[in-house]
């Protein structure tokens, strides 16, 4: 144990890090806080980058590589910057049962690009989920945060093409 | 805390509640919720306060029957209102002593409500999820306080022990047995963990379970801990889950303040507390040394057990894993006692288990029953059967590491051995039922597909395995397999489950295995013929295009 545990700076003004902070201190700076706090960096800044690992890493002491390893580990991080709006398919045994497949490749048709992309004009991006727990409602689609049971085909492509007015 | 402050409580929410008895529960869990049933609960709000009717409007949790949701019960009347929009507000409110409202109308005398047996979800619906007072208005923390101060630690365990109760994971290794090793084995700290990691795509038992009644967990959890000797919980919950961790934060909260977690609990020499931890959506996590690691802040990638561990788990301290449907029982084991629930269900499996049942199947929705209940019973009793114009062909149960049932097999009463001689396991309680629209070389696709994802990549039969059996799957529904292809993936199956390092890989080869055994015909006809009868394979159209 090092006696003075100097924090690294914050990499920049903006006020969010400070919330990263927030959460870093409430688990006292611990090593096994650094999921927690890559998922704070992910509510605040909406995906992870090098400058943020850099920052979490040393600021918790654990080795790049291993806050590198954790984020392209788990499936909920994501160090692409996501588009304007999000669209999360369900791909739950529920859902795929009934059509989620032929929804994903509506979507995929309606914005041109593939799951796990974002549109070029940073619009919209396509994202698929393992499953939400909302099989009761299925096929479920989860727009910006808000999930919608029992979604067609014609819900799909009213929804993204309000996202992008042509 | 003593029992007569807590019944002062209970009893001053009850009084609260007969001053005006007259309330309209909406269900806010997530499957009504994304139905818009916090529109349908704000907008009764603004009528009740439109019409100066003297009326609560309360969020509970789910009410089960969530494919006819948003679900409303107007009590005491005792109406049972379905599919109720925002726009209905206004008959509702009206209607609250007088006549019904038939077109909104739902009996709850129907088979879907009366065959089921609710010890888990008893209070699912009834409560409000994030007011303690609540929970404790329904004998809530009567077990903790009595565990605390009438029994010691050793008698808690034999009262599991004689409760039958098995993991409600999946696996069905017997409760009891799991606390005593833990309160055996030395140690100054242990752990007490939540496995709230529902991964099973399919399932979400727990899920609604932490959003309706989550101090019944924490109730549960608490036992566990003084059981064993444990100090410090962790809860590890999905993040695809953020209702789930909105509500149990709150609980813990409440917990708090009223002294059932911090330090001499009860006045005693108790100390617990607990925190949540958030996944990040891998489904490796769900076992149970994948999720400590998680828990340390690591990748989450299994080791070979032995240990286990309740020998050497979290940060190497003896570990209690057990999973949310598992805690949600113990309150009412210590409160009702071992004989009563080993007096539910079969010789080995004991007690009740709750179902998601979904797919293609009338009422879809969250279920309990007694074990031992046969599988007609719930898809054709409970469940209502498979809408018409199609034909039931299969039950798929227990996720990735589960199988397909057939129908020959409908009469067979579930329990944790019977499953598993079907090809199956019970898993963590996800029932999905397919049709005749269903292809099951793509089913068994599909789920070697989530498997390949999912592996950590940590052993190579479950990495290079998983993605060679998804190859040759690929390759059937695509018309190109041959018959060699069928040996190889039988040989690739026997191979997968007897060498990899964890349960994922040891059961990712059950889907297809099942499938083999069940629908065999259809994997030949898929090569033979080049023909998929549920049409849902383009196998006919790419011959000649890859051949």
């Amino acid at each position: 144990m090092p006696l003075t545990s100097k924090k690294p700076p914050l990499p920049s003004e903006d006020k969010r890090w400070r919330i990263v902070n927030g959460t870093m201190r409430r688990h006292g700076y611990a090593r096994d806080a650094l999921i927690e706090t890559l998922h704070t960096v992910q509510e605040s800044f909406g995906f992870l980058d090098k400058a943020s690992l850099r920052f979490v890493a040393d600021s918790l002491r654990v080795p790049l590589s291993q806050a590198y390893g954790v984020a392209t580990f788990y499936h909920f991080f994501t160090m692409k910057p996501p588009g304007e709006h999000v669209c999360l398919i369900c791909m739950g045994t529920a859902c795929y049962i009934k059509g989620a497949g032929a929804l994903l490749n509506e979507a995929q048709a309606a914005l041109g690009i593939q799951a796990g992309e974002t549109t070029a004009d940073a619009k919209a991006s396509l994202m698929t989920a393992r499953c939400i727990g909302s099989c009761s409602v299925a096929p479920a689609v989860v727009f910006d945060g808000e999930t919608m049971g029992n979604v067609a085909g014609k819900n799909l492509r009213e929804k993204l093409a309000g996202w992008r007015p042509a | 805390m003593t029992f007569e402050e807590l019944e002062q409580i209970a009893a001053e929410t009850r009084e609260n509640r007969e001053k005006s008895p007259r309330e309209l529960n909406v269900c806010v869990a997530a499957g009504c919720l994304s139905l818009h049933s916090d529109a349908v609960k704000k907008s009764l709000e603004e009528e009740v306060k439109r019409t100066g009717a003297t009326c609560r409007v309360r969020g509970t949790g789910c009410m089960g029957l969530c494919s006819l949701g948003p679900l409303v019960a107007s009590e005491p009347s005792g109406q049972f209102y379905k599919s109720v929009a925002a726009a209905d507000a206004a008959e509702i409110v009206e209607n609250l002593e007088g006549a019904p409202v038939p077109r909104l109308l739902c009996s709850r005398e129907q088979p879907f409500f009366q065959r089921q047996n609710l010890i888990v979800l008893e209070n699912s619906g009834r409560i409000d999820p994030e007011k303690i007072e609540e929970y404790i208005a329904v004998d809530g923390y009567r077990a903790l306080v009595h565990a605390l101060t009438e029994m010691n630690p050793n008698e808690i365990v034999q009262e599991v022990s004689k409760s039958g109760l098995r993991g409600r994971g999946g696996a069905g290794y017997p409760t009891g047995l799991k606390w005593g090793t833990v309160a055996k084995t030395a140690g100054t700290t242990k752990y007490v963990i939540c496995n709230a990691d529902e991964g099973d795509p399919g399932a979400f038992m727990d899920r609604s379970v932490l959003e309706s009644d989550p101090h019944r967990v924490l109730e549960g959890m608490a036992i566990a801990a003084y059981a064993v000797g444990a100090t410090h919980g962790y809860i590890y919950v999905r993040a695809e889950y953020p209702l789930a961790v909105k509500r149990f934060g709150t609980a813990i909260r409440e917990a708090r303040r009223l002294g059932f977690l911090g330090s001499q609990i009860c006045n005693t020499k108790f100390n617990f507390d607990m925190e949540v931890r958030i996944g990040g959506g891998a489904f490796v996590c769900g076992e149970e040394t994948a999720l400590i690691a998680s828990i340390e802040g690591r990748r989450g990638s299994p080791r070979p057990r032995p240990p286990y561990p309740a020998q050497a788990g979290l940060w190497d301290m003896p570990t209690l894993i057990n999973n949310v449907e598992t805690f949600a029982n113990i309150p009412s084991i210590v409160r009702r006692g071992g004989d009563w629930y080993a007096s539910i269900g079969t010789k080995k499996s004991k007690g009740t288990k709750v179902f998601a049942l979904t797919g293609k199947v009338r009422n879809v929705g969250l279920i309990e029953v007694p074990m031992g209940t046969t599988l007609r019973q719930i898809i054709y009793e409970i469940g209502g059967g498979v809408p018409e114009g199609h034909k039931f062909k299969a039950v798929q149960t227990g996720g990735p590491s589960g199988g397909c049932i057939p129908e020959q097999f409908l009469d067979l009463s579930v329990d944790y051995e019977s499953l598993r001689e079907l090809g199956s396991i019970m898993g963590s309680g996800g029932m999905i039922v397919m049709d005749d629209s269903a292809c099951m070389v793509n089913v068994a696709r599909y789920f070697m597909e989530f498997c390949m994802s999912e592996s950590c990549g940590k052993c190579i039969p479950c990495r290079s395995g998983t993605a060679q059996m998804f190859e040759l799957l690929t390759r059937m529904t695509l018309g190109t397999a041959t018959a060699r292809d069928l040996e190889l993936l039988e040989e690739l199956c026997d191979m997968v489950s007897s060498t990899s390092l964890c349960g994922l890989g040891q059961s990712a080869p059950n889907p297809v295995l099942s499938t083999l055994r069940y629908f065999r015909d259809e994997y030949i006809e898929h090569i033979n013929e080049k023909r998929c009868r549920a049409g849902v394979c383009e196998c006919g159209s790419a011959v000649g295009v890859t051949a």
